[in-house]
């Protein structure tokens, strides 16, 4: 009696959690089925919306919109102007932010904490509320209009982020080894940069990611000081060029957006506990 | 250090800059900074478009973020349990906020289409939408009765699409979610709550597993009932790490410009415009660098809140 009973709880148990994350990841990943499906979509049957189903193929699926995309548009524009971005901020971001996280570690009792909290208060400054005057600093460095604006902006939210992060980081690291390398007859820097380094790699590969995210999910900066789309990222890319007033190309369109997302998603999660720990002030071990 | 250094020079300068700007007539074509006092902001305060894009700024944060802390709790409590396949549920819940958000919303610029809508095709076969004769639906009844009471003004709600196929016309109907104030206003909502949820519920199954196993073990064994457990002991004790969720989860929406500019554009006749788009629009593409620097300002305010409450925040945890 007993026994059934624990059974029939459990299996409640079991259907409501099925249940609710079912519910919840139908919402979540509903957009991006939509796009992977009307991607491969031919246009008979992509056009006939009253009679055909659009959750499925109701004819063979097509790839000559991707065709279209990478031949007809410059969607591998985009796409490269997107990575040489994210790799020149990384590189600033990484020669900025660590040595910063580094002497913040190294200051004694509550003053490096509290001007780490600063520097991630700063990252809280949204673009939105700077893209207006950044437009006199982008004129005066006389970069309007081309992707390096972007790459000197990029860092005034990657680097108090990615800071904040290494700073935490960093704490763990034991004063001793570095102490024990400048007995040796390394200098502090020497010591830093042979003894410290290494052991904070994980910390910089996160740094890596996320400065790299970063800078593909902006949008506001990209739109206000790119015009000509050579110069455009991926995201403002696929939103302004390949939505051409009220002509849409669908299908295209749903390609274009896909295939950089998925990919992007699959890295981020495997770094989003470290995102959520940094967000949290390391308050939860993500 | 210079690392403070960039930082001040690309954060400090633009925001001076800002405040200067809103107090003159700065353009693009006329970069002088010339002092007007206080006339900038009248003119943009005298604006009604203003006022809308003021409103919906809150509408659409509160609104959002009400859901998002509600079902996120929910969420996170489901994906604290240990279930088959658990890995491949968090996979897709986090989608959307891993992707970039530009992207994701071109998703949604397809799904709340005017004619291809996914939605549409369901409310059509369940019968809530007229049928191909324009005739029964049960939206379009409601619209009806609606406007013979006078609240409704014109029939917008359904839109008659007619394309000729072979040798006859085939006319079908749509809800237009992005063409009418209502569901335009709902869809940006929508849209907000699917973006920032993931991000919420990570943080708050972070508190869930960070309650110590003893507690747990604790009210196990007094055998208080699950309801009682959930209200007494978790929920205190997932507040605080839930109002942190809570704060990033209003920044994030209050200053995004992605979800309109992507979604709606402000569209239907600046219904749904916000105050950082608005700025874009009058800032960059009207050339108006004055008037898009104080429309961004009213933002200020409202984050300086935002940035106290954080702060108190952590120093409320560095005390215990």
């Amino acid at each position: 009696m007993t026994n059934g009973n624990y059974i029939l709880r459990q299996v409640a148990r079991y259907g409501l959690i099925y249940a609710i994350v079912t519910l919840f990841a139908v919402f979540a990943a509903l957009p991006f089925f939509q796009m992977l499906v009307i991607a491969f979509k031919s246009d008979a049957d992509f056009n006939n919306p009253r009679e055909n189903i659009p959750f499925w193929f109701n004819e063979a699926p097509t790839n000559e919109h991707l065709t279209y995309l990478l031949e007809e548009t410059q969607y591998l524009t985009f796409i490269w102007n997107s990575l040489l971005i994210g790799v020149f901020v990384v590189g600033i971001t990484l020669v900025f932010a660590t040595p910063a996280a580094y002497s913040l570690a190294r200051l004694t009792g509550r003053q490096g904490e509290r001007l780490g909290i600063l520097i991630f208060l700063v990252y809280l400054i949204p673009p939105t509320l700077l893209f207006i005057p950044m437009s006199r600093v982008v004129s005066f460095l006389e970069l309007q209009n081309s992707k390096w604006a972007l790459v000197v902006i990029y860092p005034t939210f990657t680097i108090p982020f990615c800071t904040w992060l290494l700073f935490g980081f960093m704490k763990t690291i034991p004063k001793d080894i570095e102490e024990q390398a400048m007995v040796d007859g390394y200098s502090r820097f020497g010591a830093m940069l042979r003894v410290v380094l290494p052991l904070a790699l994980p910390g910089l590969l996160t740094v890596v990611v996320f400065s790299f995210m970063l800078t593909l999910h902006e949008y506001i900066y990209a739109l206000a000081f790119t015009t000509t789309s050579s110069e455009k990222p991926i995201s403002v890319g696929v939103t302004t060029e390949l939505v051409r007033g009220d002509v849409f190309f669908w299908q295209s369109l749903m390609a274009a957006a896909v295939f950089v997302a998925l990919p992007i998603a699959v890295i981020y999660n495997l770094f989003l506990n470290r995102f959520v720990s940094g967000l949290t002030m390391g308050a939860v071990k993500g | 250090m210079p690392a403070v250094l960039y930082i001040v020079l690309l954060v400090g300068v633009p925001f001076a800059l800002s405040i200067a700007y809103s107090f003159s007539d700065v353009t693009i074509g006329d970069q002088s900074i010339d002092f007007v006092g206080l006339e900038t902001y009248e003119r943009v305060v005298d604006n009604p478009v203003f006022q809308t894009s003021l409103v919906n700024n809150f509408r659409f944060t509160l609104f959002s973020q009400v859901l998002v802390t509600t079902l996120s709790i929910i969420l996170a409590l489901a994906l604290a349990q240990d279930f088959p396949g658990k890995w491949f549920f968090r996979f897709l819940i986090l989608l959307p906020w891993v992707t970039p958000i530009a992207l994701g919303t071109v998703g949604w610029l397809y799904m709340l289409d005017t004619i291809y809508s996914p939605f549409d095709y369901v409310l059509r076969e369940l019968g809530f939408l007229a049928n191909v004769e324009g005739k029964g639906g049960f939206v379009r009844g409601l619209t009806d009765s609606l406007q013979s009471l006078g609240l409704v003004e014109s029939d917008t709600a359904l839109k008659l699409n007619c394309q000729v196929r072979g040798e006859r016309e085939v006319c079908f109907f749509n809800m237009q979610w992005l063409g009418q104030d209502q569901t335009a206003l709902g869809s940006v909502i929508a849209v907000h709550v699917w973006r920032m949820l993931p991000l919420s519920t990570v943080i708050v199954l972070a508190g869930l597993t960070s309650i110590p196993k003893d507690i747990r073990d604790a009210v196990a064994v007094d055998g208080v009932g699950h309801l009682r457990a959930f209200f007494e002991v978790t929920l205190p004790l997932i507040a605080p790490i839930t109002g942190i969720a809570t704060l990033f989860g209003l920044i994030y929406t209050f200053t995004d410009v992605t979800v309109i500019a992507v979604l709606t554009k402000g569209n239907p006749a600046n219904e749904t415009q916000v105050l950082p788009y608005w700025a874009y629009l009058k800032g960059i593409q009207g050339t108006n660098l004055a008037e898009g620097a104080a429309i961004a300002l009213f933002m200020f305010p409202f984050l300086l809140v935002i940035a106290v409450l954080v702060l108190r925040f952590i120093s409320r945890r560095e005390v215990t």
